[in-house]
């Protein structure tokens, strides 16, 4: 028997070579068996070669699910093994035993000599294959997992690919993909998956990729995406680009919209009433640190939007650091370089255009309607997914939920920056009022004819207030004392005369006595100034109350100039007195000097 | 062009430190350090004879073999420690004088922006930029 098969083997290896040549047969290879040899043996080996690979032939036995040690038989007996290879004969020799192992004959080459059908081989990776064979269910599903798993795989890097990007927008919650409906359903059919799932997850993430792209291209610091995402990347941001030169204002994130900058422009006048003025380094700081982003990224939106960096931001300048500082609340990452549609150059002649501003209105309505389909196609395919409201609501619309031109997220992110702002505000109008203006220096010298206007006002006589007094009199003799060298220190003086009032006390005391002294022999003349002086303070008193409404700056520079007034007032009533006193002293001195003479003896004889 | 940069505060501690990133950065860090004992003298005599400007350029500090180091320091006391390559002969005075008047001018600028404190250390991306400039490229 030995030399049987060794016989048998040989004129089968010719017949197995010769049928698969020609179709002449010892071997009786009916025509569906040659066929499937043939192509199975083509399927183990590639054409080129003559012997099929032992690894799928061994797979193509495994497949025929007979036990290993039949495997094995059919080998040694359809003579691979002696041969060492599986050539076509032993290829076709070793299928027909296992159809004959199969059909339960056993592994001998007179087996093959019977009517075989054809060897089942489950677990081939061709559909023809398993159509072939009769497959087993459970076999079928077990050797369709492959295949499935395969799929599944490319499924599940397609998930991992929507996953990681849905892990990068909770930073921008309410952000809104930008495509336009146009390129959304062209997304849809670029991906062309045939299932509902995959197509949607696919569509989720297109728009993320689309706004990725644009994140791409509006700051190159975004994240990487999956190489699946590029062919996509390229076609839609030349879809983007034929969009952005039709549609230009709904696009670009570092666009401000007339909304924006109106809120801008009043923020702006919250903090600095005059719109031409700058806004300083320290007053902006507490500005923007309310946004209550981190300091080295407020320190990058400053270095950006303070183009000419002096420190200070004109309004321009503030409308690009406000929208920058908006975009990154949004979630944008800041742009290393600032965004040509923030340059203080465009912002100013943007404002000297408005309008442009009617145009970005028309331009948000056109794309309303269409997004409204596409929001019905959204809404249709997407089953319940987180990321349908964003979808839906933000077909073709602009970046920025804040415009209001959209819908819920306009009104979401709204809120949010009104609420930044709200509280802004108040501490804004708190921080806001300028510094007061320095009280206007007062003149070293009243002139004579204002002093003397301001006596008849002091004419009449009342009670005073001893405290005002003491307050008119201590400029008075401050200004005694130090006379020529202190004009600039009168501001101060003036300002915090209450402070001086106190600390000038003592020494008002020695200088009252020193104008006493002055006029120590005129008590009474010393005490009408007095009198006059304090007459002069009812006057006074009737300007208080007047004062009191106007503003505290007003009133201390006017307090500051009636007390110098008074000063002024008491300090000439206190000469006109003088005079008075002198021109009695003269008058005293020619009596007595006519007496004399007329006393003297007249002696002229 | 430059191999190092560094700017120095007032206190002798680093606000900002770049090197070429190629070589041992090590021993540039040390150099710079070593090379403050140096403007430190220099500030020291200049201020004994008045010197009008202070803010100025202090020049070559020491040359080695492999490299020279340049000086600067402001009326701040913030000193700008410039290390070149000796290789590099073709730099002369001026392009130094006004490597360092760029360098400067960035200072001030980041100086400006509210919300650096001075002393802190220096992470603006426009200095970072403007240092790049200046450094070798390396290939």
């Amino acid at each position: 028997m030995e030399q049987g098969p060794a016989g048998g083997s040989g004129p089968a290896a010719a017949a197995a070579a010769a049928a698969a040549g020609t179709g002449g047969l010892l071997l009786p290879l009916s025509e569906t068996e040659q066929q499937r040899y043939s192509e199975l043996f083509s399927r183990c080996c590639p054409p080129p070669e003559a012997a099929a690979g032992g690894s799928s032939v061994g797979e193509l036995f495994r497949a025929s699910q007979l036990p290993p040690d039949t495997l094995h038989q059919i080998t040694e007996v359809c003579g691979a093994k002696r041969v060492g290879y599986f050539g076509p004969a032993q290829f076709y020799i070793a299928l027909k035993l296992i159809a004959a192992a199969q059909s339960g004959f056993p592994v001998r080459i007179e087996s093959i000599k019977n009517e075989l059908p054809l060897p089942r081989f489950m677990a081939l990776k061709n559909d023809t294959e398993v159509r072939y064979g009769t497959p087993a269910e459970f076999h079928g599903v077990k050797f369709q997992v492959p295949h499935a798993t395969l799929e599944k795989s490319s499924y599940k890097r397609a998930d991992e690919g929507e996953k990681q990007e849905p892990k990068s927008p909770p930073m921008s919650p309410i952000c809104s993909p930008p495509a336009s409906p146009s390129t959304y359903q062209r997304i849809a059919q670029s991906y062309g998956y045939g299932k509902a799932r995959s197509g949607l997850e696919q569509q989720h993430g297109a728009p993320y990729e689309v706004r990725h792209s644009t994140h791409q291209q509006d700051g190159p610091s975004s994240g990487n995406y999956g190489a699946k995402s590029c062919p996509s990347l390229q076609s839609l941001s030349v879809e983007r680009e034929q969009q952005d030169s039709s549609s230009q204002y709904s696009d670009d994130p570092w666009r401000i919209t007339e909304e924006q900058r109106d809120y801008y422009i009043n923020q702006f006048r919250s903090l600095q009433p005059d719109l031409n003025a700058f806004i300083s380094g320290s007053v902006a700081k507490n500005f923007f640190t309310k946004s209550k982003l981190p300091i080295p990224e407020l320190s990058h939106i400053w270095e950006l939007s303070d183009v000419d960096c002096d420190g200070a931001l004109t309004l321009p300048e503030f409308c690009a650091a406000f929208h920058l500082v908006v975009a990154r609340k949004n979630g944008y990452q800041l742009p290393e370089t600032l965004p040509e549609t923030l340059l203080p150059e465009y912002l100013q002649a943007a404002c000297l255009k408005p309008v442009r501003d009617c145009a970005l209105f028309d331009s948000y309505s056109e794309p309303l309607p269409s997004s409204q389909q596409t929001r019905d196609f959204s809404r249709a395919e997407v089953r319940g997914c987180k990321l349908g409201p964003y979808l839906a609501d933000s077909d073709g619309s602009f970046f920025f939920s804040i415009p209001a031109a959209q819908e819920p997220n306009a009104h979401r992110a709204r809120p949010r920056s009104r609420s930044y702002s709200s509280t802004s505000i108040e501490d804004a109008m708190k921080k806001g009022e300028e510094p007061p203006t320095p009280p206007p220096r007062p003149q070293k010298s009243h002139s004579r004819a204002s002093s003397l206007d301001l006596n008849k006002i002091f004419q009449q006589n009342t009670q005073a207030m001893t405290d005002l007094l003491l307050q008119t009199e201590q400029p008075s003799e401050v200004e005694l004392h130090p006379q020529m060298n202190r004009p600039p220190s009168q501001a101060e003086e003036n300002s915090s005369a209450k402070k001086e009032v106190v600390l000038a006390q003592p020494p008002s005391k020695p200088a009252r006595r020193k104008l006493r002294t002055e006029a120590q022999g005129l008590e009474t003349p010393e005490l009408s100034p007095t009198i006059n002086v304090t007459s002069s303070l009812p006057a006074v008193k009737p300007h208080l109350p007047v004062q009191k409404q106007s503003s505290k700056q007003k009133r201390a520079i006017q307090t500051a100039i009636r007390k110098n007034k008074e000063a002024n007032a008491v300090l000439a009533r206190l000469n006109s007195e003088l005079q008075q006193q002198l021109k009695e002293v003269h008058k005293e001195r020619i009596a007595l000097e006519t007496q004399l003479e007329q006393l003297r003896p007249v002696t002229v004889l | 062009m430059a191999v190092c940069i560094a700017v120095i505060a007032k206190e002798n501690y680093p606000l900002y430190i770049r090197s070429v990133p190629t070589e041992n950065e090590l021993k540039f860090h040390y150099t710079v350090h070593t090379s403050l004992d140096v403007v430190d003298e220099k500030i020291s005599a200049m201020g004994k004879a008045l010197v009008d400007q202070r803010e100025l350029y202090l020049g070559l500090l020491y040359p080695t073999e492999d490299y020279k180091v340049y000086g600067y320091v402001t009326n701040s006391k913030v000193k700008f420690v410039m290390v070149v390559d000796s290789s590099n002969t073709a730099l002369r005075d001026n392009e130094i004088r006004s490597m360092f008047r760029k360098l400067h001018n960035s200072y001030t600028d980041i100086m400006c922006n509210p919300f650096y404190n001075p002393g802190d250390r220096i992470h603006s991306r426009a200095f970072d930029t403007m240092v790049n400039s200046m450094m070798m490229q390396v290939c």
